[in-house]
């Protein structure tokens, strides 16, 4: 067989260390009075992804059937390197002797800034993919728009990561549409799903003086400007997996971005930042 | 490896075979491969089912003692590496059953025998991973052993029994290398990591010397299986040769092995060293090991509550290529 | 319990060098589309150009074993021709 990689690691190992070694010039890097906002700005989308890609881990394993638990992992696998490239710019933009373990491992809670939609728990494997499939939405139109970013190593990002993001968009929305219009009682928890879901979608759009001051500087664009975009894709998906979109606010559960999580996220961290806590200083 | 006390149909000499038998004996002999759908006893078809379906079993079992790290690999790189290689954990069994196919049995037949504990699955699973040293521990040892089995049935008899094996073992080098780094890193670290080191040591020494089942002397099935070259090794032969491997690879990372009688033996050019319980070791596969119930419950419960997610896709199969056809009718 | 086994298909891919589709293994999947999309996570991690074909085990028709003399023989010298499906690492053997 033509030699096929098992594994991809390396290869995001290699970008994050070349992203983070600095290859290309960005003098967004430089601007002081930027900073702050460029730092929590890379938190959000390295936030996002690590979490998601934590929960998503959560599967391996308990997979429904062998093929969708090998195809999860390799989602997940996809966010934990987007995490390395995000986490790893926003500790450069700091310039605080902080690595991208560091922020993900020995953060607390409040200065998480990932959106709450990717906090919530997995739930059955539909609201997995039902939230994958809402946040995929998002994501993929994020990182298009980011491909014209002013700052040369976020568009370096993006352009990498969205290449694995479409495809989950496209596994998703396939699977969404499927068990949608599969059997009635798939039908049903598709819709519970989404209409568990669906308050926190509206996070991903509501801007703040974060954003505004990155969207200024032309790194990224104006969440607001995404919404049409994500609710063609999510209308056109949604009708077509015979699956009705909820009669409530989108928009009803926010915070996320600004440090106010769900009671999930605290959660996650205990699990997920047990080691570096319990034996600080260790080197794994 | 992750196969053991497979029952192996009958032996017979080659003067009582029958024609066919003979023939398709002496193509083992000649090192030819045997393929799908060509004649063979059915001996050889029943007793490949159990070890392929074994090895299966064994490969998403065994998803989940180190699955239940994951989520607190301490590292994001650990996490990845750690997620990849539970994933080709998935990847492994799915060759393997797809292998099993071949020989006239389903996924989901093979699946049901699994939940009904009709099959096993090897009796390493059964323990605990109790630190994060145990991911290193299980990298090492239990991929190391079980690789010592893997890399001979490469040559096996059954064509895609074969080729899984070749495509598994291109994997699973990978697999013993990320746990012996961790190994070397808990080694190599704090006091505490140390000890979790030795911890994780002491605890999976002996299981893993299970791995190869019990000794010759009561291993009832291995003539025949030899003969079919669907089992490559005696026991006690991979045993000695991991005990060989294994014991300079813990000195250089100063661990120490759980086991006083260890000696090299100038006269056998090998390791003397003592055997595992192997009272524990029928224990574990009658069901009393320290996780069995767990496990089994994982992949009963996996199973179970994935039924409405395979169902909802099938059912949209079916109605997708029936609004296919009648959109051809429509055309026509 | 599910109603239903997902068929198996058999998985074909063509890698990056302008090479012929090659049988790799197979997988279940409810129908086509989503045998592509599993193939895709199963066997080429989704690495780019590769192209894959999927086809429902069932509908393979294969040469009748007894045939394996005549139909088989005369392509001896034809390396090419050889069903070596896997590449042997060569690392196979050592840790």
């Amino acid at each position: 067989m033509p030699s096929l990689p098992d594994v991809m690691i390396p290869e995001v190992a290699d970008l994050a260390r070349r992203a983070a070694s600095g290859q290309t010039a960005d003098p967004h890097l430089e601007d002081v009075a930027l900073k702050p906002a460029f730092f929590d700005w890379l938190c959000r989308m390295g936030d996002s992804t690590l979490i998601l890609g934590h929960r998503l881990s959560e599967w391996c394993g308990h997979g429904p059937v062998l093929e969708e638990d090998i195809a999860l992992a390799n989602t997940a696998l996809d966010f934990i390197g987007q995490t390395q490239l995000w986490l790893g710019l926003a500790a450069e933009v700091e310039a605080q002797g902080r690595s991208a373990d560091d922020l993900a491992f020995l953060r607390d809670a409040m200065k998480f800034r990932n959106v709450k939609l990717v906090e919530l728990p997995n739930g059955d494997i539909g609201q997995t993919l039902m939230r994958g499939f809402l946040f995929d939405a998002w994501h993929f139109e994020m990182l298009t728009a980011l491909g014209n970013s002013t700052s040369p190593r976020v568009a370096e990002i993006a352009a990498k990561a969205v290449k694995e993001v479409s495809y989950h968009l496209e596994r998703s929305s396939d699977l969404v549409v499927r068990l949608g219009d599969g059997t009635e009682q798939s039908h049903e928890r598709m819709q519970a799903a989404l209409d568990y879901l669906w308050p926190y979608t509206g996070e991903m759009f509501a801007g703040d003086a974060i954003d505004r001051a990155v969207t200024e500087a032309g790194i990224a664009p104006d969440p607001a400007a995404l919404l049409p975009l994500w609710q063609r894709t999510v209308t056109e998906v949604l009708a077509e997996a015979t699956l009705q979109v909820p009669d409530r606010r989108f928009d009803a559960q926010h915070g996320g971005k600004q440090g106010r999580h769900t009671e999930h996220l605290g959660y996650i961290l205990a699990q997920m930042q047990f080691l570096q806590r319990a034996y600080p200083g260790a080197s794994w | 490896m992750y196969a053991q006390m497979v029952k192996s149909e009958g032996m017979k000499s080659l003067e009582d075979m029958t024609p066919e038998e003979r023939a398709f004996q002496e193509r083992i002999d000649r090192g030819e491969k045997i393929e799908p759908k060509e004649w063979m006893p059915e001996g050889y078809r029943k007793t490949l089912i159990r070890q392929i379906g074994q090895h299966a079993h064994s490969e998403i079992v065994g998803q989940l003692p180190e699955g239940n790290w994951v989520t607190r690999a301490p590292t994001l790189e650990r996490k990845a590496i750690l997620l990849a290689k539970v994933q080709d954990e998935a990847g492994h069994g799915l060759y393997l059953y797809s292998a099993a196919e071949t020989l006239g049995v389903s996924r989901d037949e093979l699946m049901e025998k699994l939940h009904s504990g009709a099959m096993k699955y090897s009796s390493i699973f059964n323990y605990p991973t109790l630190t994060w040293a145990d991911m290193g521990a299980v990298g090492w040892l239990v991929d190391g052993a079980a690789i010592m089995n893997q890399v001979p049935l490469q040559r096996t008899s059954y064509g895609p029994y074969s080729r899984a094996m070749i495509r598994i073992c291109k994997e699973e080098s990978f697999h013993q290398r990320q746990g012996y780094a961790i190994m070397m890193k808990m080694a190599q670290g704090t006091p505490e990591q140390r000890e979790m080191a030795q911890d994780a040591f002491n605890r999976f020494w002996f299981p893993a010397l299970m791995m190869f089942g019990p000794s010759d002397k009561d291993s009832v099935h291995s003539a025949q299986s030899m003969a079919w070259k669907i089992k490559m090794n005696t026991n006690d032969e991979l045993r000695q040769k991991f005990v060989d491997e294994t014991v300079p690879q813990a000195e250089f990372l100063g661990l120490t092995v759980p086991d006083e009688t260890l000696r090299w033996n100038e006269a056998r050019g090998h390791y003397d060293f003592a055997e595992p319980d192997w009272d524990e070791f029928f224990e574990v596969i009658k069901g009393n090991g320290p996780c069995n119930e767990e496990r089994l419950e994982a992949r009963r419960s996996a199973w179970d509550r994935g039924a409405w997610f395979r169902d909802g896709l099938s059912a949209y199969a079916e109605k997708a290529a029936a609004r296919r056809a009648a959109a051809r009718v429509a055309a026509e | 319990m599910s109603r239903k086994e997902w068929p198996l298909w058999e998985i074909f891919i063509r890698g990056q060098h302008g090479l012929n589709h090659r049988h790799v293994g197979s997988l279940h999947a409810p129908d086509a589309e989503m045998a592509i999309n599993n193939a895709r996570d199963v066997y080429t991690r989704r690495k780019e150009g590769v192209s894959i074909w999927v086809v429902p085990s069932a509908q393979i028709t294969a040469s009748a074993p007894s045939d394996k003399g005549p139909l088989f023989d005369p392509a001896e010298s034809k390396v090419y021709r050889h069903p070596t499906f896997y590449d042997i690492p060569e690392d196979v053997g050592h840790m």
